[in-house]
């Protein structure tokens, strides 16, 4: 896992080079500054030098301290680039990618999650490029050039510095797969504290009528309360291994001083060579510490990258075969299609024949889950039949250009998508290149105009994710005036007016009928009443066809379409 | 800003002394890191001068000490200060929700933002930062600034104020150059990384609406515009905070060589050791400084946004205890007047109205006709502005909330379920209720089959994490949830508007199966049944124009005959009726 991230780090090459040469620098700056500082003050103290004695030493220092700044602070700028393209790029792949695999994929998949994997899960992968990758070098290069310099000056110190380094890690990783379950189960833990949290907010207005809103403020007391407990449990065993990783730290450097105390005692070491030790142990230890605290960046990191990585290794569908173009003849026929999802056991379709012929408006009802939205599914090329074939003319769909057969659909959804941007190019979505006084029109036909115009900005105002929001009733109506701008010659519509009020629906049912005037038409229908007017209807029950006739027919015939329209007619619309 | 901090400050003063102990230790720590080095240099340093054994022990002795006891002091610190934070984090959460609570659901409504918890949740999140990395950092430092004069000035005067102004210039200048910094780059890469976030969700929630309409390529297009434009910012931040490190790494070290240059020609040499390590290793205090800065920004945002929604004023204020408790009683309207804005048309214009108990009553009319606001008057989520309610005869402004809640109860268009077992779902209208009572209602609402075949029965999960529920199922679900309730008056607002036509008839059906002996509102622009209600009152912009029976105004010729015409007529065409 952490190799395929390393990997993605390849793409900004240079910049990984040139951090890993940064942090050899440094390392050696390091050394420099404690060979200068030690020098300066055994003259002074032990050799009777001056201050002026020493001042080309303490230039030379000088010019140490200032390239260690400067080494640092560019280091620190180059793992920032390697971290902002690394995320750029991870992001187009995503996207791409995710675009690829389709609606099919992204519904099944809770989109929620997916959405927080493109948007926080790639910002996460920052503090491993900027924080944990640095740290890993850091606490590999400085401590080898301590001890390779270590070693020529003093076998003691390098004894006690190799000995007790390793120590560092090794108790990390004890301590870091012990606590990494529990500490996974706890984080757990804070998503399901923190989700609820989110609910009882969500759901204030119901708890409210159930009197239970009160309750609710000791639940959340005692629920956080019941986590800060187990956290700290948890914590407590990530405390002891810190202060383990500690102590080793400071207690090395303690011994390392006090050996080296009774050598200079003895007189087998000199003393600039003793200062210099202690002056370089502090260094050796603090990035091995440093590491501690930075490696839950890194597993954050890899974590996320881990689900990104799941992503981009799903296969696509083979659409390298879909390149005929559209005949001319826009006929659709459903050969005994069959479609079984992923994650389902039951059939959403199962054996459906039936045919669309230009021009004719065709009506699919049912109860919900009978399969009606899997055929806008698979018309619309967004799923592959498990079996049959769906034919085009005489053209098998799979084959056809799908950009060019989805031009010729206009599709009003059940749950219409409004994008972050003006509502003006929300529906030039059917049409970019719409004037502006057309989109107008087609928004008084389909009954938007009046209420885009009540909007603050009129038709510039934002709406989507960052903007304002719209009703059920108003995005169906900016989806309508889509599917009139788009003219295209066959539509489909999948519940388009289920969100309007009755005289709403009224009124838009006109533009609907405009719109359909000498189109083919798919319409999907809970409302019977949008349904009966069809040239022929088709009744789903379970994923089968089980009826398909005209109104008269099958009511006269008296099975589930008949029965369907008597519950809808016994109760009096109004 | 400072005035939001001292609010902020409260959430931290019910932990004083906490704080206190977890400030201490975490000054012991450092202070020990110092004491390290100081005596490790000074052992060194005398041990360079060739003293007998004895003279080294209690250095030796000091080294070991420190040693051992930083690494005491920093587990003591980390302990108290998560206990701290965790503590608080818990307060944050019950403030904010007791806040919240009377502001729902009318004031909510007002607010803008569709993700408005997402955003709460993670501000409250980010507030439980608050001790540790705005409030102990600048203490801890001021006070190892104190030690360190002390020590320096125990050594020599001017060592010290060299010292003291490195340190003054890492204490302020930095965090302020950082601060600085912050508020300039932070705003426009927030607001970019927003616009970035809505971009990469609508390629993957609009996905479907996109490939539809030929739009992906320039949706592509659109994300690969913003994720330049973030590069860009990012880059700037970087480059600043580049600076920043590479500032702060010049002046640890740099002051050390400071002091040592200041020292050399006043200070004993045994001393040197001791003055150029020591400094280095105060500056473990004062690097964190930098962050602080940041952190106390974000801090601060959170907190102005959580406070701009706890400052609303509540919509509705209501006595604490009620005077009496109204019974199975009339609801009597007089000339009701209710507008949500003064400068809108009123939803309610003249209300007079009288419901029996056990009355079955239908209220229709277009949207906008005030039906929606008329509940929203009834279960007091909005105040009236004229007239007078009474129940019983009781005024329902003189009525505690909890005893109008207990009076009615609600199914409205769309049911919110929580994410926890079914069975605790229908449990939220009665607590102590029973298995058998929950299952009885259940079977009224038609739901218990459905629960019976789920992996769980009962104990199985909705929401997020567990079954889905269709719209039926969840109606069905909210049914039970009004019967174990047991109010005497039952209210449907809109409850089957999202149904198929299959679906609503059951439910309609098992509705009107158990509700003989209550008050019944049935609110509905699509009506079932209408000819079993009692009274059908019909409205238009904020006014009853008829009231009657079905078949009264059916005759009358009025409003309601021509909405039910339309119907009529197109359910003839399809032979539906008749």
């Amino acid at each position: 896992m952490d190799k395929r991230l390393f990997a993605e780090a390849q793409n900004a090459r240079g910049a990984f080079r040139l951090t890993l040469f940064l942090s050899m620098l440094n390392a050696i700056s390091i050394l420099l500054q404690a060979f200068f500082l030690s020098r300066i003050i055994t003259l002074i103290f032990l050799g009777e030098q001056t201050l002026e004695d020493v001042t080309i030493y303490f230039y030379a220092l000088l010019a140490v301290v200032l390239s260690r700044a400067l080494i640092n602070g560019f280091n620190e700028y180059v793992v920032s680039q390697i971290s902002i393209l690394v995320k750029e790029e991870l992001r187009h792949r995503l996207i791409k990618h995710l675009m690829k695999l389709g609606p099919a994929y992204v519904k099944n998949e809770r989109s929620g999650e997916l959405v927080l994997t493109a948007t926080e899960g790639i910002e996460a992968l920052d503090a491993y490029f900027k924080n944990y990758i640095p740290g890993l070098f850091t606490a590999v290069l400085v401590p080898l050039t301590i001890l390779f310099v270590v070693f020529p000056t003093d076998i003691v110190t390098f004894i006690i510095l190799l000995l007790t380094a390793p120590l560092i890690p090794f108790f990390m990783a004890l301590i870091g797969m012990a606590a990494g379950r529990v500490a996974r189960s706890n984080y757990l833990a804070m998503g399901r504290m923190s989700a609820h949290f989110m609910d009882v907010l969500q759901g204030l207005t119901t708890l409210k009528l159930f009197n239970r809103s009160h309750l609710q403020i000791k639940t959340i007391a005692r629920i956080t309360d019941d986590f800060r407990d187990t956290t700290m449990q948890v914590l407590r065993i990530a405390f002891i291994s810190s202060f383990a990783l500690e102590i080793i730290a400071t207690l090395s450097v303690a011994i390392v001083a006090v050996e080296i105390g009774m050598r200079l005692l003895a007189g087998t070491i000199l003393f600039e060579q003793a200062l210099f030790l202690l002056v370089i142990a502090p260094d050796y230890y603090l990035p091995l510490r440093a590491l501690g605290t930075k490696f839950h960046a890194g597993t954050e990191g890899a974590a996320s990258a881990e689900r990104i990585f799941d992503i981009l290794d799903t296969p696509l569908p083979d659409m390298s075969d879909a390149v005929l173009p559209l005949p001319t003849k826009l006929t659709v026929t459903f050969e005994a299609v069959t479609m079984i999802y992923e994650s389902d056991t039951r059939a959403a379709l199962d054996g459906v024949s039936f045919t669309l012929n230009q021009g004719e408006r065709i009506a699919i009802v049912g109860a919900s889950g009978s399969g009606k939205t899997t055929i806008a599914n698979l018309l619309l090329r967004f799923s592959t039949p498990t079996e049959g074939y769906i034919r085009v003319a005489d053209v098998d769909l799979q084959k056809l250009d799908v950009k060019a057969w989805r031009e010729k659909i206009a599709w009003v959804s059940q749950t219409p998508y409004i994008f972050n941007a003006s509502l003006m190019d929300n529906i030039r979505l059917g049409n970019p290149n719409a004037t502006h006084e057309a989109v107008e029109q087609v928004a008084k036909l389909v009954k938007a105009h009046d209420f885009i115009m009540a909007m603050p900005e009129g038709y510039n105002t934002i709406v989507g994710e960052r903007g304002s929001r719209l009703s059920g009733g108003q995005a169906q109506r900016i989806a309508i005036a889509r599917a009139f701008l788009k003219n295209a010659p066959i539509i489909l519509l999948d519940e388009a007016t289920s969100n309007l009020d009755y005289g709403t629906e009224a009124e838009v049912e006109g533009a609907l009928n405009i719109l359909l005037e000498n189109r083919t038409a798919l319409i999907i229908a809970h409302r019977l009443n949008t349904a009966f007017k069809a040239d022929r209807i088709l009744v789903m029950d379970k994923g089968v066809l089980v009826e398909q006739g005209t109104h008269t027919h099958l009511m006269a015939k008296g099975g589930i379409y008949r029965k369907l329209v008597e519950s809808f007619g016994s109760m009096t619309y109004v | 800003m400072f005035k939001t901090f001292k609010r902020l400050l409260h959430f931290a003063s019910p932990f004083k002394m906490r704080i206190v102990w977890s400030i201490l230790w975490g000054f012991m720590t450092i202070a020990s890191g110092i004491g390290l080095m100081a005596t490790s240099a000074w052992l060194i340093s005398k041990a360079g001068l060739q003293p007998s054994i004895a003279d080294l022990g209690a250095s030796v002795v000091a080294v070991r000490f420190f040693g051992v006891f930083r690494g005491v002091f920093r587990y003591m610190e980390r302990l108290v200060s998560h206990d701290v934070t965790f503590r608080m984090l818990a307060n944050i959460r019950v403030w904010f929700y007791t806040h919240l609570e009377p502001l729902a659901p009318a004031r909510l409504l007002q607010l803008r933002s569709g993700d408005l918890f997402g955003r709460i949740v993670s501000d409250v999140e980010t507030l439980q930062n608050l001790y540790t990395r705005v409030i102990a950092p600048p203490i801890i430092a001021l006070a190892i600034v104190i030690l360190m004069g002390i020590f320096f000035a125990a050594i020599d005067f001017r060592v010290m104020i060299t010292g003291l102004a490195f340190i003054l210039f890492g204490v302020t200048i930095l965090p302020l150059m950082a601060w600085w910094q912050g508020r300039q780059f932070g705003p426009p890469l927030v607001k970019t990384r927003g616009e970035l976030n809505a971009t990469l969700t609508d390629s993957i929630q609009g996905l479907a609406d996109a490939l539809a309409f030929g739009y992906e390529d320039a949706q592509y297009e659109n994300l690969a515009r913003i994720n330049r434009q973030y590069r860009t910012q990012e880059d700037r931040m970087a480059r600043h905070d580049s600076l920043q490190v590479g500032l702060g790494v010049l002046l640890v070290n740099l002051a050390s060589v400071a002091v040592l240059w200041v020292a050399i020609p006043r200070v004993e040499g045994i001393l040197l050791g001791m003055v150029a390590l020591t400094m280095i290793a105060a500056f473990e205090a004062f690097t964190p400084l930098a962050l602080t800065a940041n952190h106390f920004a974000e801090n601060i945002e959170a907190a102005n946004r959580l406070f701009e929604i706890v400052d609303i004023p509540p919509a509705v204020t209501h006595p604490e205890k009620s005077q009496e408790t109204p019974q199975k009683g009339r609801l009597q309207l007089n000339n009701v007047r209710f507008w949500y804005d003064e400068n809108a048309r009123p939803a309610l214009d003249g209300i007079t109205l009288t419901i029996e108990p056990n009355e079955h009553i239908a209220i229709v009319g277009t949207s906008g006709a005030g039906k929606s606001s008329l509940i929203n008057v009834l279960l007091r989520f909005w105040e009236y502005q004229e007239g007078t309610i009474q129940l019983d005869g009781v005024d329902l402004k003189q009525l505690a909330l909890q005893e109008i809640h207990h009076f009615f109860a609600v199914m409205s268009q769309r049911t919110h379920l929580f994410n926890t077992s079914i069975g605790d779902n229908i449990r939220i209208a009665k607590d102590s209720a029973t298995d058998d009572e929950v299952r009885y209602v259940a079977q009224l609402a038609q739901i218990d089959d459905f629960i019976q075949q789920l992996p769980n029965g009962y104990d199985t999960f909705v929401g997020e994490l567990g079954a889905k529920l269709s719209g039926g199922e969840r109606q069905r679900v909210a049914l039970a949830r009004m019967l174990l309730k047991d109010a005497p008056f039952f209210i449907f607002d809109e409850a089957t508007a999202n149904l198929d036509a299959v679906t609503e008839k059951m439910i309609v059906n098992a509705i009107l199966d158990v509700t003989q002996t209550r008050t019944m509102v049935f609110i509905t622009h699509r009506l079932t049944l209408l000819e079993k209600m009692d009274r059908i009152i019909v409205l238009d912009e904020g006014r009853i124009v008829e009231i009657g029976t079905h078949q009264a105004l059916i005759n009358k010729q009025g409003l309601y005959a021509i909405m039910a015409q339309h119907s009529l007529d197109v359910l003839h065409l399809m032979g539906a009726v008749g």
